[in-house]
C-alpha cells in the first residue's frame, strides 16, 4: 500500500502514467530500411559518452598554454585509467561524426525530410555544424603541435571570407594570432557554449521526432509492420550501445590516441600535417584549387563554395518537398550520390596524399 | 486469445521451460552487472586523484637575518607547506608549521599581542606554539632554527 501511495503521489505531480501511456503507445515501423533508424540513436548515445568522458577529463584538464599539454600528459600517464578515458573521448568523437554522417545521408536518401519534417532536418543540419565545431575546438585543447597548426590553418580559412572573415578570425583567436588566449576561448566554446547549444538542438530534434513519429519511405507506406518502442526497439538499441562501448574500449586499448609534442609557436609546421579525417575532403579540395580562378583567389572561391553547399544543406527540404515530383527526386538522388562520392574519394585522396 | 491466456497455455505445455528461463535471466542479470562494473570501475578509479609524492625536504633557508627584525614574523615555504618564522622581541628565533590546527588556515605573527594568531576563527598560540585561546585543538608543530651566516635555516625536528 505504501508503494502505491507513493506512486499515486508522484503521478499526481509528474503525470507519470500519462508519460508511460505515451511510451507504451510509441511504435517503430518495421521494413527493409528500418536499420537506418538506429543511427540517430547511436549518434545520441555517443554524444552521451562524450558528455560523460568530457566531464571526467575536466577533473584534471587545465586550459592554459602553460599547463594544457602537461595536464593531458598527466591524465594519460599518472591518473588511473586516464589513458582509457581520454582515448575513448577522442575515438567516440570520431565515431559520433561518422554515425552522424550515416544518419544524415540515410535521412537524405530516404526523403525523411518531406513535410511536415522540414524543421527536424534543419535542426539536424544545425547539429552537424555544432558537432563539427565541437571537433574543431576540442582538437586544440591538448595544445600539441598538430592541434596548433590545425587551428592556425582552420581559423585562417575563416579569415579568408570577404568582409566578415577578419573579425571572425580575431573573435575565434582572441587576437591576431593563435595563442593561449585562443586556447582559453576554444575551451569555453567546447565545454560551455557548444554543449548548451547542442542540448537545445538535440531537445528540439528529438521532440520533433516524437511529434511526427518515424518517417516511412513511400514504397513501404502501405505495407509495413510495427514494433513497440518499449521494450523491443530500445533493447535492440541497447545492444548497439553495448557493442559501441566494446568497440570504443577496444580502439582505446589497441590504438590509444596520441598526444604528440607540445605546441611551439616558433617551430616550423611538421611535415605531412593533416586535419582530422572529416575535414580532409575540404582540405584536399583547397590544395587542388589553383591560386587564381577567373581573377579571384582560388582559396576564397573554394571556401565560398563550401559555404554555399552548407547553405544548400539547410534548405534541402524546402526545395524538394513534393513526393510526386519524380524528376526532382532523381536530381536530388544524383546530387546526393555525387556529394557522397566526392566526400569519400577526396577523403581517401587526402589520406594517402603526401 | 489474449496474450496472458496464450502465455499460460505455452507455460503449461512446456513446464520444463521455467528453470531454463530462470537460468537465462540469471545469465542476463550477471552479464548486465558485469558490464556495469566494467564501466564504472575505471570511472571511480579515474576520479580519485593520484598521490603526488610529497617533498622530503628536511631543511630550508627560511629568511635572511635582515628580513626579520625583532618582534616580527615571516611565512616561508617548507616543501609544499607554509611555515612561520618568528623573531621574538627578546631576540630569539622560533619556527612552526603555519597551518592552524583548527581548520588549516595560515597563521600570522601579531606584534601587538606578541602571539601567533589565526585570523579565520581567532585562534591564538603563544611563542612556543601552544594553543592558548580560541578553537585550535593542538599546538603548532615546532621546527628547529639555526643561523648560518646571514641565513636563518629551519630544520624539521
Amino acid at each position: 500500500m505504501r508503494i502505491n501511495d507513493l506512486t499515486n503521489w508522484l503521478d499526481e505531480r509528474l503525470a507519470i502514467s500519462t508519460l508511460m501511456h505515451l511510451a507504451d503507445k510509441k511504435e517503430v515501423p518495421v521494413h527493409r530500411h528500418s536499420i537506418w533508424y538506429y543511427f540517430g540513436g547511436m549518434t545520441l548515445f555517443l554524444f552521451c559518452v562524450q558528455v560523460a568522458t568530457g566531464i571526467l577529463l575536466l577533473l584534471y584538464y587545465r586550459p592554459s598554454a602553460e599547463n594544457a599539454f602537461e595536464s593531458v600528459q598527466f591524465i594519460i600517464t599518472e591518473v588511473k585509467f586516464g589513458w582509457l578515458i581520454r582515448s575513448i573521448h577522442s575515438w567516440s568523437a570520431n565515431l559520433m561524426i561518422a554515425t552522424l554522417f550515416i544518419h544524415m545521408f540515410s535521412v537524405f536518401f530516404l526523403r525523411s525530410y518531406y513535410p511536415p519534417r522540414e524543421i527536424t532536418w534543419v535542426s539536424g543540419a544545425f547539429l552537424l555544424i555544432i558537432v563539427i565545431c565541437f571537433g574543431f575546438s576540442g582538437y586544440l585543447l591538448p595544445w600539441n603541435k598538430l592541434a596548433f597548426f590545425a587551428t592556425k590553418v582552420g581559423t585562417e580559412i575563416a579569415g579568408v571570407v570577404p568582409i566578415v572573415g577578419r573579425p571572425i578570425l580575431r573573435f575565434l583567436r582572441g587576437g591576431d594570432d593563435v595563442t593561449g588566449a585562443t586556447l582559453t576561448r576554444f575551451f569555453g566554446f567546447h565545454v560551455a557554449v557548444l554543449p548548451a547549444t547542442a542540448t537545445v538542438f538535440i531537445g528540439v530534434h528529438v521532440a520533433l521526432v516524437q511529434l511526427h513519429g518515424m518517417h516511412v519511405p513511400k514504397k513501404y507506406e502501405d505495407s509495413y509492420q510495427r514494433m513497440k518502442f518499449f521494450p523491443n526497439f530500445i533493447l535492440r538499441d541497447a545492444i548497439g550501445w553495448i557493442l559501441a562501448i566494446g568497440v570504443l574500449a577496444a580502439l582505446a586499448a589497441l590504438f590509444p590516441w596520441e598526444l604528440g609534442e607540445k605546441a611551439d609557436p616558433f617551430a616550423p609546421a611538421p611535415a605531412g600535417i593533416k586535419p582530422e579525417w572529416y575535414f580532409l575532403f575540404m582540405f584536399q579540395t583547397l590544395k587542388w584549387i589553383p591560386a587564381k580562378v577567373l581573377g579571384m583567389d582560388g582559396e576564397v572561391l573554394g571556401i565560398m563554395a563550401f559555404n554555399l553547399i552548407a547553405l544548400l544543406l539547410f534548405i534541402v527540404p524546402f526545395i524538394d518537398r513534393d513526393p510526386e515530383n519524380r524528376r526532382r527526386h532523381l536530381i536530388f538522388n544524383i546530387c546526393g550520390v555525387v556529394a557522397l562520392m566526392y566526400i569519400v574519394v577526396m577523403t581517401i585522396v587526402g589520406y594517402v596524399a603526401k | 486469445m489474449n496474450p496472458d491466456a496464450r502465455r499460460a497455455k505455452v507455460d503449461s505445455a512446456l513446464p520444463a521451460s521455467q528453470p531454463r528461463r530462470r537460468f537465462l535471466d540469471y545469465l542476463l542479470g550477471t552479464s548486465a552487472v558485469a558490464t556495469l562494473a566494467a564501466i564504472f570501475y575505471p570511472i571511480f578509479k579515474f576520479m580519485s586523484p593520484p598521490q603526488i609524492v610529497e617533498s622530503t625536504e628536511n631543511s630550508v633557508v627560511a629568511a635572511k637575518l635582515s628580513e626579520v627584525p625583532p618582534n616580527s614574523g615571516k611565512i616561508f615555504k617548507f616543501g609544499n607547506k607554509p611555515g612561520i618564522l618568528v623573531h621574538t622581541a627578546s631576540g630569539e628565533f622560533k619556527a612552526f608549521s603555519a597551518v592552524c590546527t583548527h581548520l588549516e588556515c595560515i597563521v600570522q605573527y601579531r606584534d601587538d599581542t606578541k602571539q601567533i594568531w589565526c585570523a579565520c576563527h581567532n585562534g591564538q598560540y603563544n611563542l612556543s606554539g601552544k594553543n592558548i585561546g580560541g578553537p585550535p585543538p593542538r599546538p603548532l608543530e615546532e621546527y628547529k632554527v639555526n643561523t648560518r651566516g646571514d641565513d636563518v635555516v629551519v630544520t624539521r625536528g
